[in-house]
This record gives structure tokens, C-alpha cells and sequence, in this order.
């Protein structure tokens, strides 16, 4: 083990770990928010990268690709609340299987569409290549990956903690009851927050296609991931969300690299580990 | 008193379908073998589910480690039937009394999250362990048990006595576990915690139990599964089969136990006929599941009770 091998894989499960932040983010939020268990968030992660792998086709466009990949995904995701979700307001069990549902007939759609095969979302020019520093090889597209997370929890972050429209979510995340009653229409902040969670999670897609690739299956494969993130950072925070992406991205990429045979066991078991001394995760409050 | 109807109705269609067994060729069979198995499952997470008021995401892994204990034993080591259900048991219990430490910590949706995490635990064990588990490829040529019995358990037709014979017995206790006093303060546990815990009853350990005991008769349902099968692989151990299962418990009507069975019933005949006509049975599968949460929001039982 030389610290080369170290320095890589950290510098490895920084970037999935950037990346696992834009898809478990707005899992978080909507959570928060709306107290509703969204199984089809992998959906969005999915769907959003093919969308975006459709858009490249035809305008050859990456920043276009992932911008309309991601807004179209937001529609979905307005949809799908307005029309099924909402009215299924704490009934935790009818929310699982309703998401589980979407999810089902969303992977069958993109099979029908977009066939059975792999894809790798095609790179413009400037993301490709490598950064070297003495003898380490950082590929642009990861410290890319990390730069768009950087930037994005940045501004929800600015968003959540000094705007109003923030304080109006923070406040519904709070006491939905009470934000409320002082005025707040938590219901449009709900709708909001979802599609904003979808977009985040579509626009995870997009720039995931750049290196996981698109395939039926990814959808159920990143879900868990978002899920630990989550549980591990507590429900409904956002710092709780960048510190959670941050030791899975890490978890994963060591366990991976260091015990291949226990890969996820060791993504777990840490978890299991937290919640067993923080039922509510590291961020999360009872 | 409906308690008993819904008893003589299910012992009435069990032996229904025992009778008319001799005459059904093969492929009925097999789904009919596949149903009880399921239901098995099913019934043991209404346990949770119905009774207790607990949301497993997770009850796929206590089949499928019983499953794979199975499926290891089984071929590389070619031990009896004996052992095998014992080894599957036990492995099912454990799990389920370790996860059960964990989760029981949480309730509501924490509590949801948190079995499904586990359960992931699990299905990463089959899927990446592969010296043990043989990965993605599975373990293959699960060969039918011998019971000492005079039939052989390869042709469809005993197999599936054994199974319904199986099937019966866990109905019966589990039947037994939620008509018991315990059975009892599980659903005063699920109608009101804090109301049973002011009544003095250790809330933790029924709730403890309960999931030991689901975890248990999961387990009993995934030791047949491997038989039947032949074949473990992580789709055994996979979210979408926990889901499937919470779906059969919800279709059915949870705290019936024969809802759910009939649940899983449904659901088997409905996956195998709709993927003969289409190939597009997802899309299917995934509009049942909506359909069953906007028009029958308490299963197809729940919908003929109105009274609780």
C-alpha cells in the first residue's frame, strides 16, 4: 500500500462521493420536507441519464444534455407528485409501494426506449484527459464532477439558510403544521422541493453517465447508496447530506479496493454502526 | 367470529386445491408450489406488518440467507433435508435477532430505511461473496430433497403436498402466535406504543420477538424456496423481492395472514400469466402496485371488513 494507492482512492471516493451528494441531496430534502420515502429516486438518477444521452445525440451539447436531461425529470417529478403522491400524506406503506411502482414502470419504459445495452455518456473535449501531479493521474472528469457538487451544495446551502423561500422549506422541514399556520403554503413548498430533488437527482445522472454509464439496473443499483447517505447524515439535512455523500463515496471506493470480496458489506456495516449509537444519523434530529 | 370464517374459507380452498392436484399438469403445479411457498413468506411479514405495525424493506433477507444455506449445503456438501432446514432456521433466526437489534431502535420510516439498508447488507453478501456464494451466477442444481417418504420429491406432485403440508403448519402457528396473548399485545403495540407501555409491557422485547419470529418463518419459507427453485441467486436476497412481498401483504389485507397468503397467490399467478402474453409485465407489475394503493388501500380482505 503506497501512498500513491491511498491519495488515488481517496481522491476516487471524493468524486463518487460528489456525485452521490447531487443524487442523496434532494432524497434528503424531499424526506424532510414531505416525510415521504421516494423509491423511485434512482429513477430520476436513471431517466435523467438517458435523458441527457438523447439530447447529446442530437445537439452534440454537453452542458444542453445535462440541463434538459435534469428539467425534464423535474416535470416528471412535479407530476408524480401533484397527481399521486400528495394525497398519500403519511401513509408510509402506500408511499413505498406507490414509489416501488413508478419505479417498476420507469425502468420498463427506459428498456422500451432506450434498449437493453450500456451506454457511456460521450465527453466534449475539455473534460477528457488527465491532470498529472508528479507521478498521480487525476481524469478531468472527476475533479469536474467534484467542481458541480462543490458548486451546487454551495447554493443550496446560500439558498436554504439566507433566503426566504430557505426559510420557508427549513421552517416546513421544522413543523410542516406550525409553518403552516403562520402563512407558509407548505404545499407549494413541497411540490418545489420534489422537483428540485428530482432535478438534482436527474442532473446526477447526467454527469454519472459520464463515468458509470447508463444500463437498465443502475436505478436499483445507486438507490441503496442514496439511502445510506441519508440515514447515515440524518434525514432532512443538508449538512448531514455532504458529510453522509462524502464517507460513502469513501466507504465504498476503500471497501472496494481493500476487501472486493465484502465490498458492500463494508459500505453497511458502518452505517449500522452509526445508527446502532445515532438512531437519527450524524445530522439528524429526533 | 370473522376470525373463523376466514379460517374455514382458507382450510375449505387449501383442500379444494389439494383434491384437484392429481389432475393439473405440471406447469399449474409448479405455480400452485410457488404460491404456498410465497405465501408462507408473505404471512410472515403480515406479522410485522399487519400486527405489529412495522414496515419491513428487508424481509427478503432472512429468505434468502435460508435460501442459501440451503443451496450451500445442499450441493457442496450434499447434507439431507434434516440438516439443511436446521441450518436454515437457525440462519434465519440469527440474522433477523441481529438486524432485529438495530432496527428495532426506530420507528416509522426511520424503521423503514433502515430494514431496507440491512437487507442490502445481505443481498451484497450474496452478490459480491463470491468463494462462498458464487456471485451473480448463483448457486445451481439444488437438488430435491429426500424425506425417507415412499414418493420422490423430484416429481411435481409430492413436492407440492410437502410444500402445502409445510405451508399448513406455518399458517397454523402462526395462526396460533397472533391469537396468543403475545399476538395480542402486538397490536395493542401496534394501535397505541406508548399506551401499552404505560400499561407496563416491555414494548421492546414484543416488538423484538415479533421480528425474530418473522425473520424465523421467512427463513422456513426460503429453505423450500431453494428446493423448489434449485436455484439461489442474489435476486433472491434483492429489494424488489422484499417490496413484492410488502405488495402481497398489502393486496391481501395485512393483520389476516390468509389476505396476505392470497396475496401472494395473486401475485404469482398474475407475474407468470402476464409475462407468457407480454413482455412488458414491469410495466404491469408496477400499475398493480398503484392501482392496489389508490382502490384498495386495505387488500382485497381488508375491503370485505369494514367493521374494524
Amino acid at each position: 500500500m503506497t501512498v500513491e494507492f491511498w491519495i488515488v482512492q481517496t481522491f476516487n471516493g471524493l468524486s463518487y462521493g460528489a456525485l452521490l451528494f447531487l443524487l442523496a441531496s434532494g432524497l434528503s430534502l424531499i424526506f424532510g420536507v414531505m416525510r415521504i420515502v421516494n423509491l423511485a429516486h434512482g429513477s430520476y438518477f436513471l431517466l435523467g441519464g438517458y435523458m441527457a444521452l438523447s439530447v447529446i445525440w442530437r445537439t452534440s451539447t454537453f452542458p444542453l444534455a445535462l440541463v434538459a436531461g435534469a428539467v425534464a425529470i423535474a416535470l416528471v417529478g412535479i407530476g408524480m407528485e401533484r397527481l399521486f403522491l400528495r394525497r398519500l400524506a403519511g401513509q408510509t406503506l402506500g408511499q413505498v409501494l406507490m414509489t416501488v411502482g413508478f419505479a417498476l414502470i420507469f425502468q420498463d419504459l427506459a428498456l422500451l426506449i432506450w434498449g437493453g445495452d450500456p451506454y457511456s455518456l460521450p465527453l466534449p473535449a475539455w473534460l477528457q484527459g488527465v491532470v498529472t501531479a508528479g507521478a498521480l493521474r487525476f481524469p478531468k472528469y472527476r475533479i469536474f464532477i467534484m467542481a458541480v457538487a462543490v458548486v451546487i451544495g454551495a447554493l443550496l446551502w446560500l439558498a436554504l439558510d439566507r433566503t426566504r423561500v430557505g426559510a420557508m422549506i427549513r421552517a416546513a422541514v421544522d413543523d410542516a403544521e406550525m409553518a403552516q399556520g403562520v402563512g407558509i403554503r407548505v404545499p407549494t413548498v413541497s411540490l418545489g422541493v420534489f422537483a428540485l430533488g428530482a432535478l438534482l437527482a436527474a442532473l446526477g445522472g447526467g454527469i454519472g453517465g459520464g463515468f458509470l454509464g447508463v444500463y437498465p439496473g443502475l436505478d436499483f443499483e445507486i438507490l441503496p447508496y442514496a439511502f445510506v447517505v441519508v440515514i447515515v447524515g440524518g434525514l432532512g439535512s443538508l449538512p448531514g447530506a455532504m458529510v453522509g455523500s462524502l464517507l460513502v463515496g469513501l466507504l465504498d471506493n476503500f471497501g472496494k479496493a481493500l476487501f472486493p470480496e465484502l465490498a458492500y458489506f463494508t459500505l453497511f456495516a458502518p452505517m449500522a454502526l452509526i445508527l446502532a449509537l445515532r438512531p437519527t444519523g450524524l445530522f439528524g434530529r429526533t | 367470529m370473522k376470525d373463523r370464517r376466514g379460517i374455514a374459507i382458507g382450510l375449505v380452498a387449501v383442500v379444494a386445491v389439494a383434491a384437484a392436484a392429481p389432475m393439473l399438469s405440471a406447469y399449474p403445479l409448479t405455480l400452485l408450489t410457488q404460491a404456498a411457498i410465497v405465501a408462507v413468506l408473505a404471512m410472515s411479514l403480515d406479522v410485522l406488518l399487519g400486527y405489529t405495525g412495522l414496515p419491513s424493506l428487508g424481509h427478503a433477507a432472512y429468505f434468502g440467507v435460508a435460501a442459501y444455506a440451503v443451496g450451500i449445503l445442499a450441493t457442496d456438501h450434499q447434507r439431507g433435508f434434516l440438516v439443511c432446514l436446521l441450518a436454515g432456521l437457525v440462519l434465519a433466526t440469527l440474522t433477523a435477532a441481529v438486524f432485529g437489534l438495530l432496527a428495532i431502535r426506530a420507528t416509522g420510516t426511520y424503521f423503514l430505511m433502515i430494514t431496507l439498508a440491512l437487507g442490502m447488507v445481505v443481498w451484497g453478501l450474496a452478490f459480491r461473496w463470491v468463494s462462498m456464494t458464487k456471485g451473480d451466477n448463483g448457486i445451481a442444481g439444488v437438488p430435491r430433497p429426500e424425506l425417507g417418504l415412499p414418493w420422490s420429491m423430484g416429481a411435481p406432485l409430492p413436492f407440492f403436498y410437502v410444500v402445502l403440508a409445510a405451508a399448513l403448519l406455518a399458517w397454523a402457528l402462526l395462526g396460533l402466535l397472533v391469537r396468543s396473548p403475545f399476538g395480542l399485545t402486538l397490536q395493542g403495540i401496534r394501535e397505541s406504543e406508548s399506551r401499552m407501555r404505560a400499561l407496563g409491557y416491555n414494548v421492546w422485547l414484543h416488538k423484538y420477538l415479533a421480528f425474530v419470529l418473522s425473520g424465523a418463518f421467512a427463513g422456513f419459507a426460503g429453505v423450500f424456496w431453494a428446493y423448489y427453485n434449485g436455484f439461489v441467486s442474489p435476486v433472491d436476497v434483492q429489494l424488489v423481492t422484499s417490496v413484492e412481498t410488502l405488495l402481497m401483504v398489502a393486496l391481501g389485507g395485512p393483520g389476516t395472514l390468509a389476505g396476505p397468503a392470497l396475496g401472494a397467490a395473486l401475485i404469482v399467478f398474475l407475474k407468470n400469466f402476464v409475462s407468457v402474453y407480454t413482455k412488458r409485465w414491469l410495466l404491469i407489475l408496477g400499475a398493480v402496485y398503484i392501482g392496489v394503493i389508490l382502490f384498495a388501500p386495505r387488500g382485497v380482505l381488508g375491503a370485505f371488513r369494514r367493521d374494524r
